[in-house]
């Protein structure tokens, strides 16, 4: 069998770390997405600059620089706040910046701005007929948003949706850039202490492979769900 | 000239003459490896996305099995299994490509180029196969020969069709080349590493890095936004 050497649980961690940190950065990025897609299409001026300007930044600058202005720059700012509040309120206040964190922040960031273009292509392929007849039936704007809208868009949403969750996973190797013990970091340890690199680094991306793999049937069996109701043509 | 710049940048606590060549020098390694790699990429990419559209599983299965495990995977494994399989491999160090794979600078080249090259045959896959049948049919009746239908046909429709993704490959290709910092090298993102760690300044050192990848991201869309317009020429609207 397998000879990690005595790794193994310690890989098995940090394989729970880069899920749990992968989980909650799509939970982040899904709302920040939502928000930016209905800040685009609003009619406020206001929102509509502000959400063109964080997809554009976001795309214009790599991940990795990303995260480490966060973490480095987190810490700082969180510092001077505290600083501040300190000698202006007497408020005694003090926020750690971990890679963890920074890890969830930065990649929930990302990819909200990614999500945030799914989203909007997804509710404008949502028939106007839909939404004017929510509005006949005297739904008001938060039941046709849940009721109407959000089942409809899915639709369109989620082939976009299980790529940047693709996307997503792979990005979570970063975060041990800055430090995170997750299971790239751990291999990466593990392969410098005893030298043998293969050893250590592919079962790792074959656990990556297994996720990715496992996410594409469950993707498949969504988008056969949600699209239940349409008929294709030949 | 260049005393007066020399003499303005001084002035600065941080910018100063030494940071900004620190940053070029960081600038024009991260080009070298971003365009080696991706011309190296897709030279390889050509034969590869052809021996994928084969109908026989012995071409086309080998090469899917490539590019899965590379799409599969996060760069960053990539880069650490060969940065440091390398040194591993026996008698490595006894023959010529120790010489070359001793610096850090080529285990990241290969690393990238067989990256990029992965998703770069998938994408001319998927241009080549939406190729309208009648277009391949023309070329048959004309008594072309594969090898011709290929080049004069095949290629130069898939290469339309493949610019707006692949433009996509390279932009993220720029950005995923800042983990070269990470063995060692000093590219861009190495070299806001260096200044933050200098002058514990992060938002400087690391916004400062994020605009110059910004400038080369957005001259880099709008250099594909041309050359995609002159491509599509022909399908542009009569009167639009």
């Amino acid at each position: 069998m397998l000879d990690l050497k005595g790794y193994g649980p310690s890989l098995l961690d940090g394989a729970v770390i880069t899920i749990e940190l992968a989980f909650l950065s799509l939970a982040l990025s899904l709302v920040l997405g939502l928000v930016g897609a209905s800040s685009k299409l609003s009619n406020s001026r206001f929102l509509r600059i502000t959400a063109t300007t964080y997809t554009t930044l976001i795309r214009g600058v790599p991940d990795l620089v990303m995260m480490l202005l966060l973490y480095y720059g987190g810490q700082v700012a969180v510092n001077n706040i505290s600083d501040y509040l300190y000698k202006v309120y007497e408020v005694d206040f003090f926020f750690q910046f971990d890679p963890f964190i920074s890890g969830v922040l930065t990649i929930g960031l990302i990819f909200g701005a990614y999500m945030t273009e799914t989203f909007r292509g997804a509710f404008l392929a949502v028939d106007n007929g839909q939404i004017e007849a929510a509005k006949a039936y005297g739904f008001n704007r938060w039941h046709t948003f849940r009721r109407i809208i959000i089942p409809q868009m899915l639709r369109h949403a989620l082939p976009g949706l299980g790529n940047n969750w693709q996307v997503l996973l792979k990005t979570t190797a970063l975060v041990s850039i800055i430090g995170l013990t997750d299971m790239v970091r751990v291999a990466e340890q593990a392969a410098k202490a005893e030298r043998s690199p293969f050893l250590f680094f592919i079962p790792v991306a074959l656990m990556y492979l297994l996720v990715t793999a496992g996410s594409e049937i469950l993707i498949k069996w969504l988008n056969k769900r949600a699209n239940v109701g349409v008929i294709r043509g030949d | 000239m260049t005393e007066l710049i020399t003499q303005w940048l001084d002035q600065h606590d941080i910018f100063t003459t030494t940071t900004m060549l620190h940053y070029w020098g960081g600038l024009v390694t991260t080009v070298q490896l971003v365009f080696l790699s991706l011309v190296l990429g897709l030279v390889l990419a050509l034969p590869l996305a052809i021996m994928r559209t084969s109908r026989n599983p012995l071409i086309n299965g080998p090469v899917w099995l490539y590019t899965y495990l590379f799409r599969g995977t996060p760069l960053l494994i990539q880069l650490y299994v060969i940065y440091y399989g390398i040194a591993q491999v026996e008698g490595i160090q006894d023959t010529f490509w120790w010489d070359i794979f001793k610096a850090p600078f080529y285990p990241a080249l290969l690393a990238f180029t067989l990256n990029t090259a992965a998703y770069t045959t998938e994408i001319i896959r998927g241009a080549i196969i939406a190729t309208p049948q009648g277009e391949i049919e023309a070329a048959k009746a004309y008594g072309m020969s594969w090898a011709l239908r290929v080049r004069r046909i095949l290629l130069p429709s898939a290469a339309r069709r493949a610019v707006q993704a692949y433009s996509n490959e390279v932009i993220f290709m720029l950005h995923a080349s800042a983990i070269a910092s990470v063995v060692t090298i000093v590219d861009l993102t190495g070299a806001a590493r260096d200044i933050y760690s200098r002058f514990y300044a992060p938002f400087d050192a690391f916004i400062a890095v994020a605009l110059i990848y910004m400038a080369l991201t957005f001259s880099l869309v709008y250099g594909f936004k041309r050359l995609e317009k002159h491509l599509l020429k022909h399908l542009k609207p009569a009167n639009g």
